[in-house]
């Protein structure tokens, strides 16, 4: 990444880490879904840590996103439940892969293992950001993202090349989500300003890898990456599908309902 | 004359700084609060504790988080501020550091050891490469009995900082604390 002297705007700076913090609370909910669902205790185990992971990654967001509003405003009071829980859907800005329903185990499979490889490239170059805090945030999550792609790889190569029954629901997943990946390369406005600066990643330059490493274990795994060319994109700008309201409303009832309570 | 170490770089930093400290009352006092998730590991000894300032009856204690979503730092900040009361500390701020990211190497050897009296794999009995993440082949001594006949169940175990095995000798199954 080029630093460069122009300054840059906090309200840009708590925009990008409340859209990291979004990406990351979306998916670790629809992950937490499985909790008490997985295939097998060992895996039920397994998934609520991987939620718990990106629950993690979403509150370090959170809370920088929090931090430089509180400094922007000359507040105390703005903390991550305010980015988390008091936020309607058009707020949040998360790329629509993540909110996406649950699917069965194929689909949430096949969603991982585009997400959590877009994961493993992205930290690595979030990691180089002009930022201090955010490439701080790189370094750690990056640390657990190893472990992820490991999980979605081989569940990836057992499902595809298991029965004929899970091959063919892992196609089915992978040929329904496939047309939303492509968002996840594109920059709005925001991001380029943040890119021109040094502070956000330019995700562009990520899909040559992602795509090579992803159709390598889609081949391996005896699948066909789809070649459809549809897309649908407006994550970024607010612009959900039907599943993230429910989503919202299910994460913050508790929250929205008693406000300010502790335990 | 090859010197051969006996302790690692980063362990031996991590004492030269709490020997250095103004406060060694304040470090022994914080040896008694202990991991909730892993009662028998300090906070020292399993290496989230990085630093403790006094001002007066004012203190601040910098923790670095072992897994970014780790649902015991609340209750570690609670045993803190708790813990440094009888030292007369009427108010501990505590200072979540990110960076430099934790690391399993800041383990010390004692944590270690207790790990494994616990029934824990520490992340050196991974057999290997520790850079490499686990898989199929992954071969750890079992902490009962010491064999190296084990097979991965799952590369999450009780919390996502450890991994679940099983021993093929004695068939109990146990945790691996991940090389992180």
């Amino acid at each position: 990444m080029t630093s460069s002297t122009e300054t840059v705007s906090t309200q840009d700076i708590i925009d990008y880490a409340a859209r990291l913090g979004d990406d990351a609370i979306v998916i670790g909910h629809r992950l937490s879904e499985w909790v008490s669902k997985a295939p097998f205790i060992e895996e039920d185990v397994a998934i609520g840590n991987v939620a718990l992971d990106f629950f993690g990654h979403a509150r370090m967001y959170y809370t920088y996103a929090a931090e430089v509003s509180n400094k922007q405003n000359g507040t105390d009071d703005i903390t991550e439940d305010n980015f988390a829980y008091l936020r309607d859907e058009r707020q949040f800005q998360n790329h629509l892969l993540h909110e996406l329903h649950k699917g069965d185990f194929a689909y949430t499979t096949a969603r991982q293992l585009l997400v959590d490889v877009y994961n493993k490239y992205f930290l690595e170059q979030l990691k180089d950001s002009s930022d201090a805090t955010l490439a701080a945030i790189a370094v750690k999550a990056a640390k657990e993202t190893r472990y992820h792609c490991r999980r979605s790889k081989d569940w990836t190569l057992r499902l595809g090349d298991g029965t004929s029954e899970s091959h063919e629901r892992m196609q089915v997943a992978l040929n329904d989500i496939w047309g939303y990946s492509h968002e996840l390369f594109e920059l709005d406005d925001l991001e380029q300003r943040l890119v021109d600066a040094g502070v956000a990643v330019d995700c562009a330059t990520l899909k040559a890898d992602w795509l090579k490493e992803v159709t390598a274990i889609i081949e391996e795994a005896t699948l066909t990456v789809p070649d459809q060319e549809w897309a649908v994109r407006g994550g970024r700008q607010g612009y959900h599908t039907e599943h993230l309201g429910h989503l919202l409303t299910e994460m913050q009832f508790v929250h929205r309902s008693f406000p300010g309570a502790k335990w | 004359m090859q010197i051969i170490p006996t302790k690692n770089s980063i362990q031996f930093e991590r004492e030269q700084f709490r020997r250095n400290s103004e406060f060694p009352e304040l470090w022994n006092c914080l040896d008694q609060v202990k991991d909730p998730e892993i009662p028998a590991l300090s906070l020292w000894d399993i290496g989230i504790l990085k630093d403790i300032k006094r001002q007066g009856n004012e203190a601040s204690v910098t923790i670095t988080p072992t897994y970014s979503g780790c649902p015991a730092m609340d209750a570690i900040a609670e045993d803190v501020t708790t813990a440094l009361k009888q030292h007369g500390i009427e108010k501990t701020m505590i200072i979540t550091e990110l960076s430099p990211a934790w690391t399993t190497d800041w383990m010390t050897d004692k944590g270690r050891n207790q790990l494994r009296d616990y029934g824990i794999a520490p992340p050196n009995d991974l057999i290997g490469d520790h850079e490499q993440p686990l898989n199929s082949d992954s071969q750890v001594l079992c902490p009962q009995c010491g064999s190296a006949d084990t097979k991965l169940l799952s590369e999450y175990g009780s919390t996502a900082c450890k991994a679940l095995f099983q021993c093929n000798s004695c068939l109990e199954s146990f945790d691996l604390f991940k090389h992180i």
